[in-house]
């Protein structure tokens, strides 16, 4: 037990740091596939499972919008318009960045 | 559901995914920036900051792995460095989670390389893509590899050159991420009443972020709109 320590300490910890990461964070991204092979997909989970995707995205953007105030929201929205109208992500991106600027600029 | 096509795997497939990730760009190279000047400063080595690019890639682990790094490590303290990043990263089982019919046939070790790479920007890309009919999984691999390329690219620029970076706030580009999502919302939508968990998903989510420190808030907003959409008939 003693080596395993004196390994840790050494300049070669770093190394077992990035690993110990890399082991968890593999687990997290492949637990959700090898979790639902095992789940039999009623229609009730499937009703579940196709809310996720919205869900995901909801839960990540609010919290991180409205800590940032009205211009975060109204820049969102101004993404969420443009891509409606036109379907490309690329525009719907640059209208929500250049709302948020031109709101900042002005402010 | 049973009259989807089977999934298949192409290398046409491919060069799709990885033009489609362009829209990521931005996001992933001022994360990826930020946490490679991050990384500099803490005084990280270049191999210690690429080793988790190229192997943890998880931004906001990352990020939460700055904090908690040593000089010399302790058995204590890299059971604590697992922890906080299983604790950031266990929102990534949901992404998985909505990946698994669309992966079932694939062979398992293209599926542990596709997963190893997977984030939620390939993910939203990949379900956009699944969203709106395309069934070839070369294109969420194609996503995955060309941002993985773009991330690596992006922290040794931050890594030497991160002072260098202009002030991302002027150009909204703190936000890039958050509006990156919600363009992608976009495509989802198929009317008010399958939208009706996505609010549940973020009222409990912002309730969380609100009364709860740390990234719990995504995981327990997502779980409340699917537990929101199998209550609803």
């Amino acid at each position: 037990m003693s080596d395993v320590g004196a390994f840790i300490a050494s300049p070669w910890g770093s190394a077992v740091a990035i690993a110990a990461m890399t082991l968890v964070t593999f687990l997290c991204r492949i637990a959700g596939v090898v979790l639902m092979s095992h789940v039999r997909i009623t229609p009730r989970v499937e009703r579940g499972l196709r809310a996720l995707p919205g869900s995901i995205i909801l839960a990540t953007i609010l919290p991180a919008a409205l800590d940032n105030g009205w211009p975060a929201l109204v820049a969102l929205g101004a993404a969420i318009a443009v891509m409606a109208a036109t379907r490309i992500d690329l525009l719907g991106l640059a209208a929500g960045l250049g709302t948020l600027s031109v709101i900042r600029a002005l402010l | 559901m049973s009259s989807s096509p089977r999934p298949f795997f192409s290398l046409a497939g491919l060069r799709h995914g990885a033009r489609a990730s362009l829209p990521a760009f931005p996001g992933f190279i001022m994360f990826a920036l930020a946490f490679g000047t991050a990384a500099a400063q803490k005084g990280l080595s270049l191999a210690e900051a690429m080793g988790l690019s190229l192997f943890v890639y998880a931004g906001a682990s990352q990020m939460v792995g700055l904090e908690v790094w040593q000089k010399v490590w302790t058995p204590t303290t890299i059971l604590t460095i697992m922890m906080v990043t299983a604790v950031v990263n266990s929102r990534m089982i949901l992404l998985g989670a909505t990946l698994q019919p669309w992966l079932r046939h694939e062979p398992i070790a293209r599926n542990a390389l596709n997963l190893f790479l997977i984030t939620e920007a390939g993910w939203l890309i990949g379900t956009r893509y699944h969203t709106e009919g395309g069934r070839d999984v070369g294109v969420l691999l194609g996503a995955a590899i060309t941002l993985w390329i773009v991330w690596q690219i992006a922290t040794i620029l931050g890594f030497f050159a991160g002072a260098l970076v202009p002030e991302p706030r002027a150009f909204g580009l703190d936000l890039v991420m958050p509006i990156f999502f919600s363009a992608m919302l976009v495509p989802l939508w198929k009317g008010v009443r399958p939208a009706l968990p996505w609010l549940v998903a973020g009222a409990v989510s912002f309730v969380t972020h609100a009364l709860v420190p740390g990234y719990g808030y995504i995981v327990a907003g997502a779980l409340a709109g699917v537990i929101a959409g199998m209550l609803i008939e």
